[in-house]
């Protein structure tokens, strides 16, 4: 069981540490057309960040910021809005998947509007690796028993 | 018993090596995997998808269908994880 640290060092350098980790993996997710990178990439490295959230302020903390309920909702909704995009181009009458559907919603070129496709499946991704990246290391710091549930399962740590 | 073992895993090795002697080389640009899709997507990944980067070209718009598939293995490895760990009251 992870819990609230005393020590103001690791608080104050995770406080510090947090901001640019998040801004880092938004740009490794938007910058994915020109370099390295992409939703996976910059999924894992924004789920970190809640991670190291998690580990330097303790459960009750984080779960303020972000909670196992929060995580599962928006796992959801990262493939959701990767398979809406794609249903979006079914239902402008292209295949399933094929952004240039999208040109007469955005109002740009096919080509531009790939491009735009594939921003918006990389932030799905994203926001999924993210979210069971935080679920996953929340079930397992926590042995998948919520604080507010300890008594009534009989645990003691 | 362990005699014929060796015997079939050294003549099923030598018929593994004798399939790689006529692959093409490392690389080379007349090779059939290079000669099929691949010319396209490095000719025309810029001008159709105007995404420079062409692997998040291929991986994102080409063979996005696959990746939709990647996504919901890590998403079926977080449900999995939830269902054999999360232990939650009974609720009356």
């Amino acid at each position: 069981m992870i819990s609230i640290t005393d020590d103001i060092i690791i608080r104050a350098v995770a406080r510090i540490l947090i901001p640019f980790i998040q801004v880092y993996a938004l740009y490794v997710i938007m910058h994915g057309h020109h370099s390295p990178g992409g939703g996976f990439q910059g999924g894992v490295i924004l789920g970190a960040s809640f991670i190291l959230y998690l580990i330097t302020h303790g459960l009750e903390e984080a779960k303020e910021k972000m909670s196992e309920l929060k995580a599962g909702l928006l796992s959801t909704f990262g493939i959701l809005l990767y398979s809406g995009i794609g249903l979006l181009c079914l239902i402008m009458g292209r295949n399933y998947l094929d952004y240039g559907g999208l040109s007469t919603i955005l109002k740009v070129v096919p080509a531009q509007a790939r491009s735009l496709g594939i921003l918006g499946i990389e932030i799905g991704v994203g926001i999924t690796v993210m979210a069971i990246m935080f679920s996953v290391f929340f079930d397992i710091s926590t042995g998948g028993i919520l604080p507010e549930d300890e008594e009534d399962l009989g645990v003691n740590r | 018993m362990r005699i014929l073992a060796l015997i079939t895993v050294i003549i099923t090795g030598i018929i593994l090596i004798y399939g790689t002697v006529d692959m093409p080389d490392w690389g080379d640009p007349n090779s059939p995997a290079s000669k099929h899709v691949s010319p396209e997507y490095i000719e025309e990944a810029l001008e159709k998808t105007a995404t420079p980067n062409i692997v998040t070209a291929v991986l994102a718009d080409y063979r996005s269908y696959d990746t939709l598939g990647e996504t919901a293995v890590i998403f079926t490895a977080g449900i999995a994880c939830i269902l054999i760990l999360r232990r939650r009251r009974q609720r009356k």
